[in-house]
């Protein structure tokens, strides 16, 4: 592929130095015509370019939609994800039809209108009628689009939370995560960079009762159709988790916490073994496999085949590896999620293992 | 071509009573210390050019690195040397320096600089009928502060640890602590000061042009008469004036936080094993001042090619403008719009989200006057007789890129849609559309239209052609395709993608991007050939070879100094009165001649409109 779009590049460009040089030969040898202002011919030519630009243009974005289309991500693994994907659906599908109309109009104008010697053009300078439509017709479509934005907006945003809200912390820093769990008390232990030192590598307050029976884990596992609830807090410089499959993201800012709430829908199993993901994961591999054996005949390592994990990324530029700060997600059935968090060890385990050692 | 139209261009030496202007000039005041505005825009544009071939090569280079990650090119090596490319593999400290500094030149040194500085140097004197700017002194100095920043960019790519590398947002803490990140020490340093530098050119020029638009118009030229053009340098010297500072306190407060220990923006920050002092300070602080600045930037930049855009659509079409009051009045809406919707870049910092209600309110609200004015763009061309010379070509596109870009914005405005392509390649493909690429349209249209005017000869119309129609599809095939991968949720700004296999499937549209962004930029040549070898050996210029209406074509090809060697033109209608008919209908207001400059005097044969 990447040979051949090369050949492309060499054979287009060498076709645009061949087409110039003759341009220039044709523009020197017909020394009667100026070579520096449009004439009839011109404008006969480029009108027809403009045309031939709006039918390439149009079969180009034809193109773009059927054949990347499926790169949008697969249905939302979240509760709020639904009402995103329509508002998304209707904004692109509203954006295409006037994006169409006024390409056509403004391309199709250019096309027939183009200039003649002789021809006279309408002088028309106003129309306050017309320009009344066009103001009126957006502000209508804005104010429905404003509104129904707000209201997803609003109820995405404004999480309460309750008894049943599992509240997890998220913890960046240059270049991975940690999520904390509340432990049995349900409540998060309070936390500083100031505290970090040894073993506490996300600054827990030891003296706050709250704070012995967290967990730090370094894989975020999620009970399905539960609310979550993150408190983000960064031990360096702005981190952003972007959850794409949740249709969630919110900035890591060191001084401050900040919050997004969901609720995961569906589970990895279930999303694996999705057709959309199948499909998805099937093409990667083939893709994978292709890399692969190019790699082995340089005597490197073959890459693994991939299987889909839902995953948490940063999306905020933080630094060198800031490429490859992520985080698997893990969404189950409560039981698992409850057997897994079970199995997860303690603060006070932890720092208690730790004093021991010491005094080994 | 009539008399009348010249009546005023009479050579009448004796007129010349102005000031003393027949003093000597030596190489040093005509060439480099010129006090003259048309210079000084040439000195801007050629700085600017100069810049964006920089900035442009480096998005080639980064470009190539996202398409072939991590493989070794010679061109690396040969560019970024052995610290930054060993072996010829970009490493990821130069892909995120190329990434920050290709963002700065692009935003400030060549859509800012070079497109405005430029145009309201060389058209504002002459299309309002002034001899020169208010201050011809002040041009001056604000030309050399300018070329002083970007030297000192420059140089930042330089210096031991490397260029700054925080993106050109340059969000603290990432930028204030070289602990992060090397970019962040001296290279940062250079980047602040340099900007320092910046913002002082862009105040003094813009006092310059407000002043001067306000105080230096010939008899006859009220506000209603003024070119688009010129409406539109003189709201964006406003907007400048309004919102630059804020971007020169948030550079001090950010230089007193990386050298003088205070702690405006940091606070609770761990790094390299230990606790920094700084408490009580917030990066969120940085955006809203940084923002404050950053969103009336991309106006900043694109209404300067708005103004261009209508100027050249009308003269071309050989109509007026459709709907100038509107046009007037949308530059007008978008200007004050501009100056609240800053938070949309903020929706997911952690602000309030009632906050991000008002600011996707506000947002959207700007996509009416933007309505508004691409109809009325696309209307100026119905019924037209369009002369489709290189700078209406460049017009068009504009239109056309313009829209495509800012229809995306409505995705982006709205805070519920933001959150899931924030940061992403769909933010990238939206300005790049929408202000980038357009307002590279914006300075080409410009340059092909006013080149005779600055230089005295014409540009090569059929390389002109050749470069459009490569641009045009180059650039559609750099950014429609990254819409779509944006919505894959592919994060700006990494240096491969290959960490997360879930991406691998993207990669052959990457390259194809790549592609045509090598395309796009290897046609920019044809266009540096055509400006180079027009200055010296295009045909020359007639005096008015688009047979326009505003003043500037009034002025003698050679240029002189105070631009008009008689009296100044006195206006007595818009600039707009191209195919105008005589009352009875039966030929133009001026009998075989489609245009009627403004500085004709109302004739009796025609129908006096209210401008």
């Amino acid at each position: 592929m990447t040979v051949f779009l090369i050949i492309i590049v060499i054979a287009l460009l060498g076709i645009t130095f061949w087409q110039m040089s003759k341009i220039l030969k044709l523009s020197k040898s017909q020394s009667s015509e100026d070579p520096t202002i449009a004439s009839d011919k011109d404008n006969k030519i480029q009108g027809y370019l403009m045309l031939a630009f709006l039918i390439v243009f149009n079969i180009f974005m034809l193109y773009n939609f059927w054949s990347y289309s499926k790169f949008y991500l697969p249905e939302a693994a979240s509760a709020h994800g639904e009402d995103y994907d329509r508002l998304m659906f209707i904004s692109i599908g509203l954006i295409m039809v006037v994006q169409v109309l006024t390409q056509f109009l403004l391309h199709y104008f250019s096309f027939k209108y183009k200039g003649e010697k002789g021809k006279k053009a309408f002088f028309y300078a106003d129309n306050d009628k017309l320009e009344f439509i066009w103001t009126i017709i957006p502000v209508i479509v804005l104010a429905g689009l404003i509104i129904y934005g707000l209201f997803t907006w609003s109820e995405i945003m404004n999480v309460e939370e309750d008894e049943d809200t599992v509240v997890i912390e998220l913890y960046a820093y240059q270049f991975g995560w940690k999520a904390r769990y509340a432990g049995e008390d349900n409540t998060l232990g309070k936390a500083n960079v100031r505290f970090i030192e040894g073993i506490n590598t996300v600054g827990i307050d030891e003296s706050d009762s709250y704070a012995m029976d967290d967990k730090i884990t370094s894989e975020l596992h999620l009970p399905v159709d539960k609310k979550v609830l993150f408190k983000l807090r960064s031990q360096d410089v702005l981190h952003s988790a972007y959850f794409p499959f949740f249709r969630a993201q919110m900035n890591v800012v060191p001084g401050m916490i900040t919050q997004f709430g969901f609720t995961p829908t569906i589970t990895s199993e279930e999303m694996r073994n999705s057709e959309y993901m199948v499909d998805k994961v099937t093409e990667i591999n083939q893709i994978r496999k292709e890399n692969s054996k190019e790699l082995v005949a340089n005597g490197e390592m073959a890459l693994d085949p991939y299987e889909f994990e839902y995953y948490l990324l940063c999306n905020k530029i933080c630094g060198i590896s800031h490429y490859n700060m992520q985080m698997k997600i893990v969404v189950e059935s409560e039981e698992d999620y409850k057997e897994w968090l079970a199995g997860q060890e303690s603060f006070g385990e932890t720092m208690a293992k730790q004093e021991e050692n010491n005094k080994q | 071509m009539s008399a009348l139209a010249n009546a005023t261009v009479a050579q009448d030496h004796h007129g010349h009573d102005d000031h003393g202007h027949h003093h000597k000039e030596t190489f040093i005041t005509k060439y480099i210390f010129s006090q003259d505005h048309k210079m000084i825009a040439k000195q801007y544009l050629i700085t600017g050019l100069i810049m964006g071939a920089l900035g442009i090569l480096m998005s080639v280079l980064f470009r190539i690195q996202i398409a072939w990650p991590e493989q070794s090119f010679a061109i690396f090596e040969l560019l970024l040397g052995e610290k930054y490319a060993p072996d010829g593999v970009m490493n990821a400290d130069a892909y995120l320096a190329l990434v920050t500094i290709h963002g700065t030149i692009m935003v400030f040194f060549v859509l800012t600089a070079g497109l405005s500085g430029t145009f309201s140097n060389f058209l504002i004197p002459l299309q309002i009928g002034a001899r020169d700017m208010a201050s011809g002194f002040l041009n001056m100095v604000s030309y050399w502060i300018f070329f002083i920043s970007s030297v000192i960019m420059i140089s930042s790519l330089f210096v031991e640890s490397g260029p700054a590398s925080a993106g050109w947002t340059i969000y603290p803490p990432l930028s204030a602590l070289p602990e992060a990140i090397p970019g962040s020490g001296m290279g940062m340093t250079l980047w602040l000061i340099s900007m320092a530098f910046f913002i002082a050119q862009s105040l003094l020029g813009s006092l310059n042009y407000i002043v001067t638009v306000i105080n230096l118009r010939t008899k006859g030229m009220s506000m209603t008469r003024l070119p688009l053009t010129i409406w539109a340098l003189f709201v964006t010297a406003i907007i400048g004036v309004v919102s630059f500072p804020v971007l020169l306190s948030a550079a001090l407060m950010l230089i007193m936080d990386r050298s003088f220990g205070t702690s405006f923006f940091l606070s609770d920050i761990y790094i390299k094993g230990e606790v920094l002092a700084h408490q009580g300070g917030s990066p969120v602080l940085f955006e809203h001042l940084f923002w404050f600045l950053g969103h009336p930037e991309v106006y900043i930049v694109i209404l300067p090619a708005m103004g261009l855009v209508s100027e050249i659509m009308a003269s071309n079409s050989r109509k007026p403008i459709f709907g100038y009051r509107a046009m007037v009045a949308s530059i007008l809406a978008i200007a004050f719009l501009s100056t609240i919707v800053w938070g949309h870049h903020m929706f997911v910092s952690g602000m309030n989200p009632f906050l991000g209600s008002v600011f996707t309110f506000t947002t959207l609200l700007i996509a009416i006057p933007s309505a508004v004015k691409a109809f009325n763009w696309i209307t100026t061309l119905w019924k037209g007789n369009l002369q489709m010379n290189t700078g209406m070509l460049f017009s068009i596109g504009f239109v056309s890129t313009f829209i495509t870009g800012g229809l995306t914005g409505i995705i982006l405005g709205d805070s519920t849609l933001d959150i899931n392509v924030h940061d992403t390649y769909f933010v990238i493909a939206h300005f790049h559309l929408v202000m980038g690429i357009s307002a590279l349209y914006g300075l080409f249209a410009g340059v092909y239209h006013w080149f005779p005017k600055m230089f005295g000869r014409m540009m090569n119309k059929n390389l002109g052609y050749v470069h459009f129609w490569v641009t045009a599809i180059g650039a559609y095939g750099v950014f429609f395709p990254m819409h779509f991968i944006g919505l894959a949720g592919l994060p700006r700004r990494y240096y491969t993608n290959t960490a997360f296999p879930y991406f691998d499937d993207l990669a052959d549209t990457n390259v194809l991007i790549t592609v045509f962004a090598i395309i796009t930029a290897v046609v920019q040549l044809v266009f540096i050939y055509n400006f180079i070898s027009s200055i010296f050996y295009g045909k020359r210029a007639t005096q008015n070879p688009w047979r326009s209406n505003t003043l500037e074509w009034t002025t003698p090809v050679e240029h002189v100094h105070g631009n008009w060697p008689g009296e100044i033109p006195s206006v007595y209608r818009w600039s707009y009165d191209y195919s105008k008919m005589n009352i009875d209908e039966t030929d133009y207001v001026i009998p075989g001649q489609d245009f009627v400059p403004q500085n004709v005097p109302l004739q009796k044969n025609e129908e006096e409109l209210n401008h």
